[in-house]
């Protein structure tokens, strides 16, 4: 239990470490240095604690169920291979902390820095120890962010942008393609269990969807990787600072392809498909990545095509598909991780000292940093395959790999003439790299003068390179047993024969690495000239850049296609939009009237016309023309229709039994238009043009489709009314209302029941929705100044003015005061009057017509009222709404009386109700409904008065044509 | 009356869709005004009608439905009219907005 809880420990420091440091201030550099430094050792600790248990126990796991229902577990597991790269890791992760401390300048934003280098390890301990393929898959997608930050964290560089950039859409879309990998792997084994996954290898070899989950992982580990023809981010990836390259980009991140292909090797490999797709992908990269690295003038350019060669050699190692070599693939993922992380860090010191890493201008910087220069040039030779180190060991096993014989094929056949072309290729480039930057004339025009780094600076690179020339001296004492274990986990069998030796006696490999290091010292000799010239790319490759082909195909993809589709397909137009969406909804609805006879009269029988509602219908019909008729050129005239389209409206309701919605409609209908008055003036005018008088022949046949269009919708909403009317009405669940509502409500207005109790969550919503309208229009129009008016004053307003103007005692505005003294002072005693009847309305709105919103709607006109008699200067002068707070407390009353039934144990908003007597007015229904129903209504008060307010104050500011100088 | 109801219903909503497809700001929220009317007694409609029936009970009494027009699209009916009056208001400051920033009243924000 407890190396269970060791494992998840390593997965969550990190994370945890990062969160504390991100809140730390930007100048803490200490701080978050030694918060990174505590985690990354601990978690190299706790990973050296846990690998005797590894070793015992085969696979270690921690499972907590996440989503069980869907077969994803967070699932944590241990085995050799797990084990090696969380050491990696874990312990490269401390020494590139240690080694940041000093690189990162003090102007830099420390904290952020290493706190998404800790989420990043965070994210890589999950890829590495993920027990579960969505798991795994959600963790890699993570690196691929933060790594993503991490190139970008120098965002003020337009290079670090576009890397970043690129490393993303490159690395993510790679990830994705391994998700749909992932879940038909797990569609094909039945678990998403690494475990049973791992055991299933003759299942997914044998499905006839192995080939393209193949290739989906295949492109997630390629791209991941870099491999050929997906390397070109990773240099680009160089914009990141330099631990992060030491990092992400050489020792963990990029090799979380390589182990995904050495995870999913026993169930993967060893068909024909893998070798020819992985072989073939390794092989490119490996040549290539090492060809191009020798002509990098930019030193980080060098390390970053080096890696790729290096990755490319643990592909095509790992495509092989025999056991031994993914022993030497395993062993050279350490080695190279090894020995490129301290020549990064060995760059990155050099950038750091002389403000420079380009080749050309660099040299005989062993003169001033004789240390740094002799650690150096240990790993460029481990990199390089010198025997003694490290790097030699898995090459030589690399060389006898590919001179052994596994398909026969031409492919095959052609591996160890290409094996030594790129093994020439890395000598020279090692070469390059020492040659260039150490040797050679003392350098002139250097920004600054080198001298050595801080001791422990240093320290990662001194301690990395110990551990090469251990490893490559006694392999068997000191790397042999980790090795075994990481083998035989990644093989999932018993391991073959393999000897760790430095010496094998006088080989074909052997051979082959004289041949290398030999053809790399002349090769480089003899393109020193061509070097020297200093050109920017290499020959035979002069115009082909990765980048400009992936920029080129963003550019399509993401701009023109996408430009042209919404050309062919879209349009800005709103019109065109909306006869979509009505002619669609038209062609909806008529489908049941053709084809299932809905159109039918039913066989209730109809109920007499009463002349009066004949008239009253006949006003509204003319209403409602006359407002589509009118709404263009006489706005006031359309309102004025609209409304008694309204009120026809109303009338209907109270005729046809529903009191409740008549009064509402009634009270809104006020509301409405004087709202729209209100926003009248803002309007541009409009006069009949010619244009409008004579419509072109286009205008009228874009009207005569509208018209169709709403003739359509007309007839089809009048056939469907009339269907339904006269239909007898089924049974539904009014019923229950009705029985219940006085019964359990307590209110015998069952619709003012069905609101405030049955349906009273529904209510809450209601409310909520008008509060975030009213807070919308107080948000947008708080700051904004509306345009001109529309009309200049009216005449008579302009003669009151200049009356009151010439006048010595009178100010303007007096006049209209006279004018308006009687209506004012009217208006101004309506006030208690309609706050009683308010009052009235809410209460005997349980039981009668009436009710929290009607009341409320009712308290806002007597407010709008004030606002009407004396403007808005002096309704405020006496009067102080503060409609936010009515608002708030509304809202808060309504939510606080429905979260009351859970102190009695009742879900949301149940309701309890009983009448208490009072003297005078008798009794009164005191349902827990009744203070929701002042929620409502003061919710309701609010809400209406905040927008009115939000509109009235508009008149008061200057219009944006006259905008006060520097007032923004 | 059902006759007339429905004929009442699909004028209305005929003349709010033909408004709601011009292409000035006040022809629309006139539109959306009559369409609106529209819809709420179209759902009103699906309780059927009923005359001198509204839903109120006496107090102490168990509702017999047949007794009372339908209260549920009642309900329906009132919140559609609040959001309604909401959408309203809404929609007329996006417009007083639209036309303070692009100095038209044609809903695409220009004049073609």
């Amino acid at each position: 239990m407890f190396d269970e809880l060791l494992i998840l420990a390593l997965v969550v420091l990190p994370f945890a470490g990062s969160l504390i440091t991100s809140v730390l201030p930007r100048s803490a550099r200490n701080a978050a240095s030694l918060t990174a430094a505590a985690v990354t050792l601990s978690a190299t600790l706790i990973t050296i604690l846990l690998y005797p248990a590894t070793v015992a126990g085969g696979a270690l796991v921690f499972e907590a169920a996440w989503l069980p229902s869907v077969g994803l577990n967070f699932t944590l597991r241990v085995d050799g291979l797990a084990w090696l790269f969380a050491f990696l890791v874990s312990g490269i992760g401390a020494l590139v902390v240690l080694y940041a401390r000093y690189y990162i300048a003090s102007e830099d934003p420390a904290p952020r820095f290493f706190a998404l280098l800790l989420a990043f390890m965070g994210a890589m301990m999950g890829v590495v120890l993920s027990g579960n393929l969505i798991l795994l898959v959600f963790f890699w997608e993570l690196t691929s962010l933060f790594s993503f930050f991490l190139i970008g964290y120098w965002h003020h560089n337009p290079g670090a942008r576009d890397g970043a950039k690129m490393a993303l859409t490159v690395t993510a879309a790679g990830g994705l393609c391994l998700f749909v990998g992932a879940l038909l792997i797990g569609g094909i084994v039945g678990s998403y269990d690494l475990s049973v996954v791992l055991a299933a290898g003759d299942t997914i070899k044998a499905s006839p969807l192995y080939l393209p989950a193949l290739i989906l992982v295949l492109l997630g580990a390629f791209t991941k990787s870099a491999q050929f023809p997906f390397h070109f981010w990773l240099p680009h990836a160089m914009a990141a600072p330099t631990p992060v390259s030491a990092y992400l980009h050489s020792a963990t991140m990029v090799k979380a392809g390589v182990f995904l292909l050495a995870r999913l090797w026993p169930v993967l490999a060893g068909t024909n498909e893998w070798f020819y797709l992985v072989v073939p992908a390794g092989l490119a990269t490996l040549v290539l990545g090492a060809y191009l690295a020798i002509f990098q003038n930019d030193l980080k350019g060098l390390l970053a095509y080096s890696t790729i060669s290096h990755l490319g050699l643990i592909t095509l190692l790992l495509g092989l598909g025999s056991p031994l070599a993914a022993v030497a693939a395993v062993f050279h993922i350490l080695n190279h991780a090894i020995f490129k992380a301290s020549l990064f860090m060995a760059a990155g010191i050099i950038d750091h000292e002389t403000g420079t890493r380009d080749l050309r201008k660099l040299s005989g910087l062993f003169r001033y940093m004789p240390f740094t220069g002799s650690l150096a040039m240990v790993a460029a030779a481990a990199m390089a395959g010198v025997p003694l180190l490290n790097g030699f060991l898995s090459k030589e096993m690399f060389f006898a790999e590919a001179v052994a014989n596994h398909t026969g094929s031409l492919l095959d056949d052609s591996l160890p003439y290409f094996a030594t072309l790129a093994g020439i290729f890395s000598v020279a480039y090692s070469l390059r790299f020492i040659y260039g930057t150490f040797f050679g004339p003392a350098p002139t025009d250097l920004p600054r003068i080198p001298h050595e780094p801080p001791r422990w600076m240093r320290f990662p690179i001194e301690l990395l390179v110990v551990i090469c020339l251990l490893i490559g001296i006694l392999p068997g004492w000191t790397v042999g047993p980790l090795l075994a274990d990481a083998a035989r986990a990644a093989v999932g069998a018993a391991l073959p024969y393999y000897s760790l030796a430095v010496w094998h006696g006088f080989t074909l490999p052997l051979l082959m690495s004289v041949i290398a290091l030999a053809g790399g010292v002349v090769l480089y000799l003899s393109l020193r000239p061509y070097l020297a010239v200093g050109r920017d790319d290499p020959p035979l490759m002069q115009g082909v850049k990765g980048q400009r082909i992936f920029d080129n195909v963003m550019l399509t993809l993401s701009w023109k296609w996408a430009r042209a589709l919404e050309q062919m397909l879209g349009t800005r137009r709103l019109q065109v939009q909306l006869r979509l969406v009505v002619g669609a909804a038209v062609l909806a609805g008529f489908l049941p009237l053709v084809f299932r006879g809905a159109a039918s009269v039913g066989s209730k029988p109809v109920t007499p016309a009463e002349p009066a509602f004949i008239l009253l219908w006949a006003i509204g019909l003319a209403c409602a023309l006359g407002a589509a008729y009118q709404a263009k050129f006489h706005r006031l005239a359309a309102l004025v229709l609209t409304g008694g389209a309204g009120l026809v409206t109303c009338v209907t309701f109270i005729w046809l039994s529903a009191p409740d919605l008549a009064l509402t409609q009634l009270l809104v209908e006020i509301v409405t238009t004087v709202l729209i008055l209100l926003g009248l003036r803002w309007l541009p005018k409009r006069i009949a043009s010619e244009d409008d008088l004579k419509p072109s022949g286009a205008v009228l046949a874009r009207r005569f489709r509208d018209l169709v269009l709403a003739i359509m919708v007309g007839i089809g909403l009048s056939v469907f009314a009339y269907a339904v009317m006269t239909r007898p009405l089924p049974e539904t669940v009014s019923r229950f209302f009705v029985e219940r509502a006085y019964v359990e409500g307590g209110g015998t207005n069952i619709v003012n029941v069905i609101l405030v109790d049955f349906r009273g969550f529904d209510t809450f919503g209601e409310i909520t929705v008008l509060c975030v309208v009213a807070l919308t229009v107080f948000a947008m129009l708080r700051r904004f100044r509306p345009a001109s008016d529309s009309e200049a004053a009216p005449e008579q307003q302009r003669l009151q003015n200049a009356y009151d103007d010439k006048a010595p005692d009178r100010k303007v505005g007096d006049t209209l005061t006279d004018y308006l003294l009687i209506p004012q002072l009217v208006m101004r005693w309506l006030f208690p009057v309609i706050i009683v009847f308010a009052i009235y309305v809410f209460l005997r709105g349980h039981d009668q017509p009436g009710g929290g919103f009607a009341a409320g709607i009712v308290l806002s006109i007597a407010f709008v009222l004030q606002y009407m008699a004396s403007g808005v200067r002096g309704a405020e002068a006496d009067l102080r709404v503060l409609p936010l707070r009515w608002m708030g407390l509304g809202l808060l009353m309504a939510g606080l009386t429905g979260a009351g039934a859970f102190v009695f144990g009742y879900p949301f908003l149940t309701s309890h109700t009983r009448y208490v007597s009072l003297p005078v007015i008798g009794d009164i229904p005191v349902a827990s409904a009744l203070p929701f129903d002042l929620g409502v209504f003061s919710l309701v008060v609010g809400a209406t008065v905040l927008i009115l307010i939000a509109l009235a104050h508009q008149s008061l500011r200057g219009s944006r044509g006259e905008r006060v100088p520097g007032d923004q | 009356m059902e006759t007339i109801l429905a004929i009442g219903i699909g004028v209305f909503a005929g003349a709010g869709v033909w408004l709601l497809l011009r292409p000035r700001t006040f022809q629309v929220i006139i539109g959306l005004s009559l369409l609106g009317y529209a819809v709420n007694l179209f759902i009103f409609a699906m309780g059927r009608l009923r005359v001198s029936a509204p839903p109120i009970l006496e107090k102490g009494m168990v509702g017999d439905p047949v007794a009372f027009d339908d209260p549920l699209p009642q309900a329906l009916v009132l919140t559609a009219i609040v959001i309604g009056f909401a959408m309203t208001a809404l929609f007329l400051v996006v417009v007083m907005a639209a036309r303070g920033r692009t100095g038209t009243d044609h809903v695409d924000g220009r004049e073609d």
